[in-house]
């Protein structure tokens, strides 16, 4: 039996122990203080200009061209989103076969082949909005994959080796922004890698080189002088669904309260 | 045509890219693995905790979880885009990720199991070896078994009275170490749905702990109904065989059996369906903002599947049926099976059910599962997959049978 001195004792020691703050705990991170003091590496981001897009689908297209990702799949490592809102606040959004083609119409797909008309009285704002993966700081893609297929890179892309990726599709249930897919040839999973066979050798990104309206720029977070970083860090640009904790290291400019 | 265009389809606004990923073969893996669980920890509540009740149905529930064991990999093998590559998942496992235990997890678990069955039916194994080896002149079937036998025994050939007692011993104290084993495999399998914080249905803490209670309850229900279709069959065959016990011995044998394990059966559904009417109650409480198309999903669009076919037909329609006194036989038949309905229609709400609204929370996404393969894909995540993963155990079951018999005594 334990008597109630000793367990009121042992009680406040686990209290007490507890109560330690964590952070006491915390090791001594080489690669941390490296990363503080020397800047030198990449940290890639993207930023994106809602206010400049038209919605002509240049982007898909080139990036699909780039990337071999079939052109007539209907998946793409890029899309842009129409977004038409009502007078009485309703929110029309499609983008159809991901805008490779633009938007030839001007009836907002709704799924099953059926259009919906939007009279342009009715109309209160209209926007296009371009999506790709947005490289997390803290991405739940790699989090999930069980072979560590889906990796994270020193320069901050998330890249998927296709020669290790068993098709499970955790990472595509995983990641909050849908922007993963399987790749209709390899049959492993797939999404936008910032062209990183480019960036790596100082090129630009495919859309941001077929994107004649400058709303795509890609940009070093480490390098202050990068007209990129300058924007992020003097203007108000915004992330999509902060909510998840991913860190989502692409941009917007000018992102309304409607996007998705 | 891309991975899963085949099956799903769209309406209102998705991303391009979503698509049904996680088809009926996810919907089979909980469902088996559920299975596994369930008649593992029924066969434990008679070698742990010593339910004397149950001692006829332990052992069969032992075996079975053993036939159903590797049909848990099934679906998963089916599923996967590069199903070549699965034993990568064992090789470089990447432990930040849910799926990356299974192996482990399942390894052990079956080594649990294996071990155990390897003492209760030793005495089997070594009187089968000896009787084969005394024989005379063997034909090529008894050469076989006889070999089988022998190296099933495993050299251990001492059937003292201590050595069994020590054997017993040994039975208890795996199927001790194997209900966590086998409650961590199932409730990870929910963890795995529940820790991916992108879907707002599978996102909950509650996940594990709602798969481990269903499991437990499809377990049981499972064991209950194969062991009625057994004993039924032996009936048939007692007439026939006089070694057989006789009609009317097997009769109160198995009502007997059959009311003592439904009311287990009835405990862990009463937990099971609290913990989720909990976790249904909780969304709509806090109503965070997922809720308003969670909504639409639970009490619109899959209305029929969650309240009418698992609630209703899988739930309630059981309960009344096991709660009503003096259960007989055919009640039972249709109660378990009824509850089976309800566990698959549970993991078919979890698994097809996250995935039929979009992340952009404004349209929605219907999976209609392929009948009429045209291709390997659409049979693999179609009816023809499911049935496949459905039927294996049950053949398994049959010729574990042979070489461990579940109705024989052996101590
Ligand atoms: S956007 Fe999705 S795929 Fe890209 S890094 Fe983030 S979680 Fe991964
Ligand atoms: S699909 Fe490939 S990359 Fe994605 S989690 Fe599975 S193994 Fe990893």
């Amino acid at each position: 039996m334990i008597d109630r001195r000793t367990f009121c004792k042992n009680t406040l020691l686990i209290a007490g122990g507890l109560a330690l703050p964590l952070s006491a705990l915390e090791l001594f991170d080489p690669k941390r203080l490296l990363a503080e003091k020397d800047q030198k590496g990449a940290r890639w981001v993207f930023l994106v200009d809602t206010r400049k897009c038209v919605g002509c689908g240049f982007c898909v297209k080139g990036c699909k061209v780039e990337n071999e990702v079939p052109y007539d799949a209907n998946v793409t490592r890029t899309w842009v989103e129409r977004y038409l809102v009502t007078s009485d606040s309703k929110t029309h959004i499609d983008s159809p076969k991901g805008a490779r083609d633009g938007f030839p119409r001007k009836e907002v797909e709704i799924g099953h082949g059926k259009l919906e008309e939007v009279r342009d009285e009715d109309l209160e704002k209209a926007f296009f909005v371009p999506k790709l993966c947005n490289q997390c700081d803290n991405p739940p893609c790699v989090q999930v994959c069980p072979v560590g297929a889906t990796y994270q890179t020193e320069d901050g892309v998330v890249l998927v080796d296709r020669s290790w990726c068993i098709g499970c599709g955790y990472c595509i249930m995983g990641c909050p922004y849908g922007v993963r897919f399987f790749h209709p040839v390899y049959h492993v999973a797939d999404k936008c890698n910032f062209c990183y066979h480019r960036i790596s050798k100082g090129m630009q990104t495919a859309c941001v080189d077929s994107c004649a309206f400058g709303a795509r720029r890609i940009g070093n977070l480490r390098d202050p002088e990068d007209p990129v970083t300058k924007v992020i860090m003097t203007e108000r640009v915004n992330v999509l669904k902060e909510e998840y904790g991913t860190k989502p290291q692409v941009f917007y400019l000018g992102l309304s309260k409607e996007v998705k | 045509m891309v991975h899963g265009e085949a099956w799903t389809l769209k309406e209102f606004f998705t991303y391009p890219n979503e698509y049904i990923y996680w088809t009926i073969q996810i919907v089979m893996y909980p469902f088996m693995t559920g299975l596994v669980a369930g008649a593992f920890v029924l066969s434990s509540l008679y070698h742990v905790f010593g339910v004397k009740q149950l001692k006829g149905i332990a052992r069969f529930s032992l075996v079975f979880s053993f036939a159903l064991l590797p049909v848990a990999m099934l679906p998963l093998m089916l599923h996967l885009q590069q199903p070549l590559r699965g034993i990568e998942v064992m090789l470089t496992p990447h432990f930040t990720s849910a799926i990356a235990a299974f192996g482990i997890v399942f390894t052990t678990y079956g080594m649990i199991v294996a071990s155990e069955l390897w003492f209760v039916y030793r005495k089997h194994f070594v009187e089968t070896a000896l009787a084969l080896k005394a024989k005379e002149r063997r034909g090529a079937g008894e050469q076989f078994a006889c070999l089988l036998f022998s190296a099933l025994t495993m050299g251990a050939y001492d059937v003292s009275h201590e050595a069994l007692e020590a054997d017993e011993r040994a039975v208890k104290k795996l199927a001790a170490a194997g209900i966590p084993v086998a409650c961590f495999l199932h409730g990870y399998a929910g963890f795995i749905f529940g820790s991916v914080k992108a879907n707002a249905l599978w996102m909950t803490p509650l996940m594990p702990v709602i798969f481990i209670c269903s499991a437990v309850v499809s377990g049981i229900a499972l064991c209950i109904l194969t062991y009625i279709v057994t004993m039924e069959i032996r009936k048939a065959l007692a007439a026939r065989r006089p070694e057989l016990p006789s009609k009317e011995e097997l009769k109160s044998a198995e009502s007997q059996v059959v009311v003592m394990t439904s009311r287990y059966l009835l405990m862990f559904m009463v937990a099971a369906i609290t913990l989720e009417l909990l976790d249904l109650v909780f969304r709509g409480y806090t109503a965070v903002k997922s809720w308003d198309i969670l909504r639409s999903v639970i009490y619109e669009r899959d209305f029929v599947n969650i309240f009418v076919v698992q609630y209703g037909l899988g739930n309630l329609v059981p309960l009344v049926l096991f709660l009503v006194p003096g259960l007989t036989i055919r009640r039972a038949i249709l109660g378990t099976a009824l509850v089976l309905l309800g566990v698959f229609m549970m993991r078919w709400n979890v698994v097809i059910g996250g995935q039929a609204f979009s992340s952009s929370f404004s349209g929605f996404m219907h999976y209609t599962l392929p009948i009429w393969p045209d291709s390997m894909e659409t049979f693999k995540e179609g009816l023809g997959g499911a049935l496949l993963v459905a039927v294996v155990p049950f053949c398994l079951f049959w010729i574990l049978n042979k070489v461990m018999p579940v109705f024989k005594e052996t101590h």
